[in-house]
């Protein structure tokens, strides 16, 4: 009983079910894996024991009573700009070091609703802004497959937990790729839903018509039961879905016989490695062998300045979203200077790390008079070219398969200097961020020991149909739950 | 598009952060290269576009105006740097 902690959280639900072990076990399990391996991956900002252990509790009367879902009783991490009452919810950033929020985030309420056991706080990159954790307040994550390496960001904690067996499933956030850049970076399998589909009430924003909440699991039916619990209509979001959607779950193990799939040309691009080229290629042979459609021809010509739109559009957006820490009302305050206004100067030049201020000075410079029309009115559109050209792309293929990102893990240090080589990281995950759609990476191999993520893109509120395929390739690929040894 | 180390400070003063001589050299440097970078979308032709701010269609979205509790009181000030008779204490704004 001792390596709980492996099992996949569907693995751990008939586990529980068919009473072979108990929830308080379960979690024993994850915090004792926990205190093994913490202290290299540095996966959470704040571990949270002592709530997890009361959680554990509730999912065994749960159980006994017969309420149980199925995550009742399943460790999850949180990533760290979740808001969750009571519990220290920093962002990764020193400028919310002692913040503790007074309600919760819709996310983690449907956690609560489901029964979940919330084991941590992930780490990540300061607001979400990164692509490596590095820009955390708090120090790096590392990745499991080999600590010397960043597990991606900027949800890089929620990754390396799921990866390390810090917890069985977690949630993340995704802006540009935030999700699946880190889930691919640490062999997982992560899915940014369509905009819109997940609540972003209670969740420290960044850039508000990117952001976007989702899962990170070790296989794909893990990310679909995450995903069915925090989706849904929630008036606190005005952005939020009203339509009703159907689970995601009912479109597991489906034929995917005739699928369309759309390969842009656009993403094959220098700077691509060679080992994650190959295991693309294969992949798409696997999709032939499943009798899929597989059309390598298409183009997306605009894919190109998806990077610019959204390095504008998203610094803009965070420009004007952090502009509430002026240290009054909470958080990090500055108070040894002469004046007020010197004091919310301080106050934010001291709390606030070097990407966060380098990413308010570009969004306030887009902004900014005599600019707003070269920079941030032509980003919003080329943004809709974007968009014209993706839509264009539906009406003749289901999904469209791209990798996840150009290289394998790299090393702690090699791009935290140079901001543009750090935002090229993004480069296959921006498009379908600024276009609102949904998407999930699936491990699809290894190149030199480390994991390659396959990027699976689809329509508006079309995860049904990137699931089908996700969940099809997993299974023909057999990889699923594979962990590094640690 | 190269950025000035007067524009940075402007640029920093809009944006509320004090900044020491040696970051607005380096913000200078790297903005400027940043920027350069995005100089290749002055080239799509968006003549005939609309902007797009937000990727569903949704406008005007409203609720029911129903009366509700707010968060408690006590409950926000404890995240509150300085209080004082249940408000946020601050710097005088005006001088």
């Amino acid at each position: 009983m001792s390596d709980l902690w492996r099992l996949t959280a569907h693995e751990a639900h008939e586990g529980l079910r068919s009473k072979q072990f108990t929830a308080v076990e379960l979690t024993e399990s994850v915090l004792a894996r926990m205190e093994a391996v913490e202290p290299r991956v540095h996966a959470y900002i704040t571990t949270t024991a002592e709530v997890a252990l009361e959680q554990a509790h509730q999912a065994d009367a749960r159980f006994a009573a017969g309420t149980a879902t199925p995550l009742t009783g399943v460790p999850v991490a949180v990533k760290d700009l979740i808001v969750t009452a009571g519990v220290r919810t920093t962002a990764g950033s020193r400028i919310l070091e002692n913040f503790i929020p007074p309600y919760d985030s819709h996310v983690y309420e449907q956690l609560l609703r489901a029964g979940a056991v919330m084991v941590g706080k992930a780490n990540m990159d300061e607001f979400a802004m990164g692509s490596s954790t590095e820009h955390s307040a708090f120090g790096p994550s590392h990745n499991p497959w080999n600590l010397s390496l960043v597990p991606g960001g900027s949800s890089g904690g929620s990754a390396a937990a799921v990866a390390a067996g810090e917890c069985l499933v977690a949630l993340g956030s995704d802006t540009g790729g935030s999700i699946r850049q880190p889930a691919a970076l640490c062999g997982v399998v992560g899915m940014d839903p369509t905009y819109g589909r997940v609540s972003r009430f209670g969740i420290i924003a960044f850039g508000s018509s990117l952001d976007q909440v989702g899962p990170i699991g070790r296989d794909v039916e893990d990310v679909v039961t995450m995903a069915d619990c925090i989706s849904g209509h929630d008036p606190r979001d005005s952005t939020s879905n009203p339509e009703p959607l159907p689970d995601l779950r009912h479109y597991l193990g489906r034929d995917i016989k005739g699928l369309r799939i759309g390969v842009p040309k656009e993403y094959f691009i220098a700077g691509m490695e060679e080992g994650v080229k190959a295991r693309i290629e294969e992949a798409l042979a696997v999709f032939e062998g499943l009798g899929c459609i597989v059309d390598r021809d298409l183009s997306l010509p605009s894919t190109e300045h998806a990077l610019a739109v959204y390095y504008l559009i998203a610094p803009s957006e965070a420009s004007a979203n952090l502009a509430r820490y002026d240290g009054v009302k909470y958080g990090y305050s500055d108070r040894s200077h002469g004046t007020m206004w010197e004091n919310m100067e301080h106050t934010r030049a001291g709390g606030f790390g070097a990407e966060v201020k380098r990413r308010i000075m570009l969004g306030t410079y887009a902004l900014s008079a005599g600019y707003y029309d070269a920079y941030y009115l032509k980003a919003q559109k080329v943004r809709t070219v974007i968009n014209q050209e993706f839509q264009e792309a539906f009406g003749r293929y289901d999904v469209l398969v791209t990798p996840t990102s150009p290289t394998v893990a790299f090393p702690i240090g090699a791009k935290v200097d140079d901001p543009y080589a750090m935002y090229l990281n993004d480069i296959y995950t921006l498009p379908a961020s600024v276009a609102g759609l949904p998407s999930i990476s699936v491990p699809c191999g290894l190149s030199e020991g480390l994991p390659v993520g396959l990027q699976i893109i689809g329509n508006f509120f079309d995860e049904p149909r990137i699931v089908m395929a996700a969940h099809a390739f997993e299974r023909a690929l057999g990889w699923a739950n594979r962990l590094p040894e640690l | 598009m190269a950025l000035t180390p007067e524009d940075v400070l402007h640029i920093a003063k809009l944006a509320r952060i004090a900044l020491t001589e040696a970051e607005v050299e380096r913000l200078a440097d790297q903005l400027s290269g940043i920027l350069d970078h995005f100089s290749a979308l002055s080239a799509v032709d968006t003549r005939s576009v609309e902007p797009t701010a937000h990727p569903l269609p949704l406008f005007n979205v409203m609720r029911a105006d129903e009366v509700a509790s707010s968060l408690p009181r006590a409950e926000i000030l404890k995240n509150a740097p300085e209080q004082e008779d249940g408000f946020f204490r601050v710097r005088a704004v005006l001088e």
